[in-house]
């Protein structure tokens, strides 16, 4: 029997004593194949004002590309303690921080294969709608071969694009509106 | 390859505007561009399941978390996780949080004027069975005034939060009280298009309640099905 999709409702501000038990900040525990990563989103208004009660939610592939997930059927190996999810809210400045290993490249339906990227979730109060959006890496020679952000117009393409800072800190940040509108994907 | 994709949902439908002026918060934080379409890809089609997540006994009892039992009406909030063919979502995590009896959240930014229950959180979580059931014991919430609009009060609510069975499939989302006057004049409930707005309704079930114990409410959750023909690729 077919059902109607339940409607999509704000997060609220007032979500933190709760799913504060499932935070993962640190998704890559010791051991864990690849090179370690940390990532650093900042979430701002259309004002450019911060949001510091937002939620971020990531989920990627692990450092061979392969997904802990049973649709990803593909004979790459799994990693034990890296299920790819992590969830953090956004700080007094607007930040949410996460610790992990690069991901590894994930094939396109249509044949060949995706730059590394970090699939990402934005809550906020005010916020009705989950706005999904990815991560890529500044410098990665993929990028301008990656279909997903050929899908994007070339001028709006940077706002999914990390840079590392001086400390090695892969930053990137969401606009959910104004001049620099983060690129928002409907998935 | 052969991958299984989800269906979309057709816009003004089901889903608020993200824009929906009448909930002020929204005007600043609403993209005005709209969203690129994304062929789903693993990325899409894979999400995370959580099936490492260990819950503890009785984190779907929200009203033992603490030492004594909470003030308010105890009530069971129960349903299934089913997808658009009706198919349950097996084994889903289920979250959901709220305020006490008096509106009043467990949160150092609720400043509403009413008092703490130092026995009630307001957070539980559940795992749906292969069925896609799930159950919780809590108590019923209050309403609450907030500042979007002189005199606004939030309509009694319970935030749940869901995984299923992809990135795609994520959503967060509020459970409302039947029949309540103030689901009218809430500007959050009514940003959903009009004949969808019943599905955030929860139903009075009175088969579920427990004599001399508690009520019962059933909320069943919809997440996006998959389309029938699996989209050929190579």
């Amino acid at each position: 029997m077919s059902r109607a999709l339940t409607p999509s409702q704000t997060i609220g501000p007032f979500y933190f004593g709760t799913v504060v038990n499932a935070y993962r900040h640190d998704l890559a525990p010791a051991g864990v194949a690849g090179e370690r990563i940390e990532i650093a989103l900042t979430l701002h208004d259309a004002d450019g004002a911060i949001v510091p009660d937002g939620l971020l939610e990531i989920w990627q592939a692990n450092s061979h590309g392969r997904y802990n997930h049973p649709e990803d059927r593909r004979n790459l190996p799994l990693d034990a303690g890296f299920e790819g999810y992590g969830r953090a809210s956004t700080d007094t400045r607007g930040c949410a921080r996460f610790g992990t290993v690069k991901p590894g490249r994930v094939p396109w339906p249509g044949g060949g294969l995706q730059a590394a990227h970090v699939n990402v979730s934005v809550f906020a109060r005010g916020v009705l709608n989950r706005l999904a959006t990815r991560l890529y890496f500044d410098g990665d020679p993929a990028l301008a071969e990656d279909p997903a952000l050929n899908l994007v117009e070339p001028e709006r393409r940077a706002t999914l694009i990390a840079k590392r800072d001086a400390t090695g800190v892969w930053r990137l940040p969401l606009y959910l509106g104004g001049p620099n509108e983060t690129v928002f994907f409907d998935c | 390859m052969n991958e299984e994709t989800y269906r979309r949902p057709a816009a003004g439908q089901h889903h608020p505007a993200n824009r929906s002026p009448d909930y002020k918060s929204t005007v600043s934080r609403s993209p005005s561009k709209p969203a690129i379409v994304l062929p789903h890809t693993l990325s899409e089609i894979t999400g995370p399941l959580l099936r490492a997540e260990r819950l503890d006994a009785g984190e779907n009892d929200l009203t033992r978390r603490r030492m004594g039992e909470p003030l308010g009406e105890r009530i069971v909030v129960h349903g299934r996780v089913l997808d658009e063919d009706g198919k349950p979502v097996p084994e889903a995590l289920v979250e959901i949080w709220q305020c006490n009896a008096a509106g009043r959240y467990h949160h150092p930014g609720d400043q509403h004027d009413a008092p703490l229950d130092p026995n009630f959180y307001g957070g539980g979580r559940a795992r749906a069975g292969t069925d896609g059931t799930y159950r919780f014991i809590t108590i019923k919430p209050g309403a609450y005034p907030w500042k979007n609009h002189y005199n606004a009060w939030r309509p009694a609510h319970i935030h749940f939060s869901l995984f299923g069975p992809a990135f795609a499939t994520r959503l967060i989302t509020q459970m409302y009280f039947p029949q309540d006057p103030l689901l009218a004049f809430d500007p959050i409930y009514n940003s959903v298009p009009e004949g969808a707005r019943p599905r955030l309704q929860a139903a009075f079930d009175m088969d579920a309640t427990q004599p001399e114990w508690a009520l019962a409410y059933r909320f069943d959750i919809v997440l996006r099905g998959r389309n029938a023909t699996p989209m050929e690729n190579t």
